[in-house]
């Protein structure tokens, strides 16, 4: 997939407490998540946020809460892609399973300015920042994790496990 | 192979696993809470899932918002309820109802963790669990729902940090000291999608409820889990919760001499001191006694992380004969029914009630700023939970100082941050 939008940048850690604080989770409508999405870190991010954005921020992505309202809230309010030298463990998972597209690249992550233009495939792991003129390659998914991406999510994957199942027996 | 990988290896069919194999590996036990059920019981209905894969393997505790804080967390316990009827689910705790609690105090001390086992649960500190010797990993609600239906899930096969241990904790010292360092020391991304192997002559040095509180907290420092070695004080612990007794541990389950470790951490337990760690990271840690007078506003006892019975008395040995701060709230929540029940009968609760603290039923509610506790603009909090991010318990400009529990009660007769060597 092609996106193209700015990019909104923040520090290291960014945990799932900020993404979606927990005093919201009686609810797992998304866009009601996408309301007070990085209220306690940014509360500028709802006005700043417009559709096909692009969160650029340092390592450790999402760390903290296996919520996975963080990634939906985050897809829910526009971002069209994360970039980040490394992502927490859950959060990683969770993007992949509800879709939201994430990028590993430590060179993009620190290269790229707050506002800059970003034009990425997440197919090819192309960045390109239009604004400086730069671009960026981040590491490719492995083969196993393009296959749940491209099975339409972990569900898509999971259901043609068990219809294999069905068959097997 | 270290013990997660003979774990992995195991449970996906297979004699031997390597680090970055991706593999389908068959679970033996699968959690959901409150907040990440509802949303995993969503996708189970919609993509007509049926019937789970065995309903003697999934626990559903509804633990974080209940009892129920307001409306909407009412609707998601009610969801989660009805589908555990639906689905005649055997592990379905109400709440007040014995053996109910905090779903990480419970599991293992209702019997349902074996070393061995490889488990799943929607929620982080899922990886407690690896204290009994068992795989365990926290994932996310679709993570939740597929695996209801399937069984089983994929994992990346991960490397491995040896911690190794040795020394006996000193005075006011326990586990939460153990991990509050190691987390300081190597930062909040220091194991990365890494499993965290405890070994060393320490660990025989370390309770049941020690381990429990370090393998609490491995996803703190980014770890996919943390697990300790079977030994004596496991399996009496195992002894009497798991139906029909348990006296020995699977002949496989050991690492390998030959194992490989990313990196080695050797940790002297007797050189620990208690610790602090200071806003907003769990790795910004600091001793007891390094830093000037911070006064407080509160103090939260228990959670997933310090609200077993060892934590209620170890809280109770320093309140006694003492009272709460001018001006300061204290709650002490009992991590479960039979926290609650012990602690009644072992008169811990009385010392709590007469030093004037406020003492909760068992509910996740405080730790994540949901209710019971939810802090101010400003306030300051010790708290023995696991998490001390912006706005982690209330207002993003309160504040939360994670802490063993001797140093929180000593903290709420002080009223600033203090060992109980200060009163």
């Amino acid at each position: 997939m092609k996106y193209k939008g700015k990019a909104i940048k923040y520090g290291a850690n960014v945990d799932t407490d900020v993404i979606i604080p927990a005093r919201y989770l009686n609810t797992s409508d998304k866009e009601e998540l996408a309301l007070h999405c990085m209220e306690d870190l940014d509360p500028d991010f709802k006005k700043k946020a417009d559709a096909g954005d692009i969160i650029v921020a340092g390592s450790n992505f999402g760390c903290g809460s296996s919520r996975e309202h963080a990634p939906v809230a985050i897809k829910a309010s526009g971002i069209s892609c994360v970039i980040a030298p490394s992502f927490a463990r859950i959060f990683y998972r969770n993007s992949i399973n509800t879709g939201l597209a994430i990028l590993e690249c430590a060179e993009a992550a620190e290269g790229i300015q707050d506002g800059d233009q970003i034009e990425v495939d997440t197919d090819t792991g192309s960045i390109l920042d239009i604004t400086s003129g730069k671009e960026y390659r981040a590491g490719a998914f492995p083969e196993f994790i393009g296959e749940i991406i491209g099975a339409d999510g972990l569900v898509g994957y999971t259901k043609s496990k068990l219809q294999k199942r069905g068959e097997e027996e | 192979m270290t013990m997660t990988q003979k774990i992995l290896a195991r449970h996906a069919g297979k004699k031997e696993c390597a680090p970055g194999d991706l593999i389908e590996a068959s679970l033996d036990l699968l959690l959901g809470n409150d907040i990440t059920t509802p949303p995993a019981i969503d996708i189970f209905e919609a993509n007509a899932f049926g019937q789970v894969f065995d309903r003697d393997k999934i626990a559903l505790v509804p633990d974080h918002f209940a009892p129920n804080k307001d409306i909407k967390s009412a609707q998601q316990c009610s969801k989660m309820r009805k589908f555990a009827k639906e689905q005649n689910i055997t592990h379905y705790y109400e709440q007040g109802q014995d053996g109910m609690g905090v779903e990480h105090v419970i599991l293992p001390d209702n019997g349902l963790v074996r070393p061995g086992d490889c488990i799943i649960g929607a929620d982080s500190h899922t990886c407690t669990y690896g204290a009994l010797g068992a795989f365990s990993t926290g994932v996310g609600s679709t993570d939740l729902a597929c695996a209801m239906a399937a069984g089983s899930t994929w994992f990346r096969v991960p490397e491995a940090i040896c911690v190794k241990l040795t020394g006996k904790l000193g005075k006011y010292c326990s586990g939460k000291d153990v991990i509050l360092f190691l987390i300081g020391k190597i930062g909040v991304d220091g194991a990365p999608y890494r499993s965290l192997e405890f070994m060393g002559d320490g660990v025989a040095e370390l309770s049941m409820a020690d381990r429990l509180t370090i393998c609490n907290m491995a996803i703190e420092c980014g770890a996919k889990n943390g697990i300790f070695p079977v030994d004596r004080i496991t399996l009496e612990y195992l002894s009497s919760r798991i139906p029909g007794g348990y006296s020995e541990a699977p002949d496989w389950l050991f690492p390998d001499e030959d194992a490989e470790y990313a990196q080695t951490i050797e940790i002297d337990l007797s050189q620990i001191r208690p610790m602090v760690s200071f806003p907003h990271l769990p790795s910004n840690t600091h001793e007891i006694g390094s830093f000037p007078r911070i006064d407080i506003d509160q103090v939260v006892i228990g959670s997933c992380t310090n609200g077993r019975i060892e934590d209620m008395r170890r809280a109770a040995e320093v309140l006694r004969g003492n009272h709460v701060a001018d001006g300061l709230r204290v709650i002490v929540l009992p991590g479960s029914q039979r926290v609650y029940k012990q602690a009644l009968k072992e008169g811990l609760l009385e010392v709590f009630v007469d030093a004037g603290c406020v003492v909760s039923a068992p509910t996740c509610g405080p730790c994540l700023g949901g209710y019971m506790g939810v802090l101010a603009q400003g306030e300051r909090c010790v708290s023995t939970t696991n998490r001390n991010f912006v706005g982690r318990m209330g207002h993003k400009e309160s504040e939360v100082y994670l802490a063993g529990v001797e140093v929180a009660a000593a903290s709420a007769v002080l009223g600033y941050i203090g060992s109980p060597e200060d009163l």
